[in-house]
């Protein structure tokens, strides 16, 4: 059954608990949709990845900046995007951290995981400025097919 | 919850039983913090007993392998004891498995120190 599609947007400050707050509220919206515990904490990890991105380096820790956090719930897949309001940057310029010379460096570890743990990933440039981090995890199989679940993030 | 740590010297090494989530802000700080103080006072022997530790993120891998080269820098040993399955999965993925010394046995780990 087609379920309609569901977006949820969440604007979070630039500020460390706002990482906490993202994986919460990710691993609320996993649960509601039928992704189960492991699956769920793979998600909730990808996303504090992408904010401590955007924290860090895409808003430099700054407060003034914002993180914008979008749910796409469509039928066969969730999409989230973390969007920062830095200067960007392409996804084939970070370094690759499984490298020999990178392996004891003490960063650079958190696009690599969302990638492990998420079907798709992409870094887009959007015109409104900064970097936009796209992942996209396929629902279980057995996912619920109303949305009313959904309603209860 | 942060993390906590209590530490038991076995002769010259060093065992700290971690507990809570090493994450970006005071976890990682913390486990800094930590060993820091563990080389001042010239403990250089160290296991991190990681079986209570719940949840670790890029910053807390980032702090463990910090933790591990200015353990070494300072001429000692930093062995991991316990993992979680998370965690395994973690150093695995990471390819940081092969880095570290882990041990699933603690009597083991304290007497794998070279000196």
């Amino acid at each position: 059954m087609r379920v309609p599609t569901q977006r949820i947007e969440v604007t979070l400050e630039t500020l460390l608990e706002s990482v906490d707050l993202a994986e919460d509220i990710t691993l609320r919206v996993a649960n509601a949709v039928g992704f189960d515990e492991e699956q769920g904490y793979r998600i909730g990890m990808s996303v504090r990845e992408a904010v401590i991105n955007a924290y860090t380096y895409g808003n430099n820790q700054d407060r003034a900046r914002l993180i914008f956090l979008v749910f796409e719930l469509l039928p066969a897949q969730m999409v989230i995007h973390v969007r920062d309001q830095g200067r960007g940057f392409r996804l084939e310029d970070v370094p690759d951290p499984l490298a020999e010379e990178n392996l004891l460096k003490t960063s650079g570890r958190g696009l690599f995981l969302i990638r492990a743990f998420m079907d798709e990933l992409d870094v887009t440039i959007p015109q409104s400025g900064g970097a936009e981090v796209i992942m996209t995890k396929r629902y279980p199989t057995a996912r619920p097919s109303s949305p009313a679940g959904a309603s209860k993030v | 919850m942060d993390l906590k740590a209590t530490n038991r010297d076995i002769g010259s090494a060093t065992v700290v039983d971690i507990s809570g989530r090493i994450t970006l802000g005071e976890g990682s700080a913390a486990l800094r913090n930590l060993v820091r103080q563990l080389l001042d006072l010239g403990r250089k022997q160290i296991v991190l007993n990681l079986a209570d530790v719940q949840y670790i993120d890029s910053s807390g891998i980032g702090e463990l392998v910090s933790s591990f080269t200015t353990v070494k820098k300072e001429g000692g040993e930093l062995k991991l004891l316990n993992l979680t399955k998370k965690i395994h999965d973690l150093l695995l993925i990471t390819k940081l498995f092969t880095v570290f010394d882990v041990y699933t046995d603690e009597q083991k780990a304290v007497s794998s120190f070279t000196s």
